[in-house]
């Protein structure tokens, strides 16, 4: 799967104002609420979602990187958005660190496999310390569109 | 299982697992499957049909994208590799990650 096929672009932060986990998630979930992609009167309910989630196991999986996620019944297809922080957010990541670059990925709860998948394009790319650099450095949310989709033509990125 | 054992070699042990889960290898699955790779000295590789990646990061293993009835070979190396490659086999096959498998008619 490629980024163009589950990222929206439109909800894109590319400084996130919120400087905790829980107002981080709130806000990406806003921002993909606010693009139309999560059905009506949702908002609430997938936030707290991806906070429970979040509580069970951090997902803040080192490396200055965090993908919150959680399987809801608002959405029919895996969607996801990206936000930046430049001071850092504290994920209780597994190293300890802070994390920097935010992919929050919400999926269907009827297709497992899709959710494994949109994972399996994340993973790739966040696993390569170009790319997380890359996105790291990215200042505008064009600049982070063109970088997810530059890293759908390239593998290596 | 094949084990090749001797003393100045190192001990080399491969298995294949099927996931048994309907959800696949997610991050929790995931997380669970590097906690007790890492309770091993031994160097763990995992490979679907495409990549081989490093079973003691959680990152790498997010992305096998391994989903309900995918084999994975398991490919363990040092002196504690058979007991690990077991453990593993047990948490993927046997406790299926503490997940429900497929129900009824529905196989994966």
């Amino acid at each position: 799967m490629r980024f163009a096929d589950f990222v929206c672009f439109e909800a894109i932060i590319p400084e996130l104002k919120a400087k905790d986990r829980n107002s981080v998630i709130a806000e990406l979930v806003s921002a993909l609420d606010k693009a139309g992609r999560l059905g009506k009167h949702n908002r609430e309910g997938i936030t707290k979602a991806v906070i429970e989630r979040e509580k069970e196991a951090s997902t803040g999986m080192g490396k200055g990187v965090a993908v919150p996620h959680v399987k809801h019944p608002a959405v029919k297809d895996v969607v996801a958005t990206v936000g930046q922080s430049s001071v850092g957010i504290d994920f209780s990541s597994l190293d300890k660190q802070l994390v920097y670059s935010v992919i929050l990925l919400i999926s269907p709860v009827n297709n497992p496999d899709k959710h494994l998948q949109a994972m399996e394009s994340i993973f790739k790319h966040l696993q390569q310390e170009k790319f997380r650099k890359f996105l790291r450095q990215s200042e505008t949310a064009e600049e982070i569109e063109d970088l997810l989709r530059e890293a759908d033509e390239n593998p290596s990125l | 299982m094949q084990a090749e054992e001797n003393t100045l070699k190192k001990v080399i042990c491969e298995m294949e697992v099927e996931i048994k889960n309907a959800d696949g290898l997610h991050m929790r699955p995931a997380m669970q499957f590097v906690d007790i790779a890492n309770q091993f000295d031994c160097d763990i590789a995992v490979s679907n049909s495409e990549n081989s990646v490093d079973g003691k990061s959680i990152m790498q293993m997010s992305m096998l994208a391994a989903t309900c009835g995918t084999k994975l070979k398991i490919k363990a190396e040092g002196a504690d590799a058979p007991q690990a490659v077991n453990a593993l086999q047990k948490l993927v096959e046997e406790e299926h990650f503490d997940e429900p498998t497929p129900s009824g008619q529905k196989k994966c």
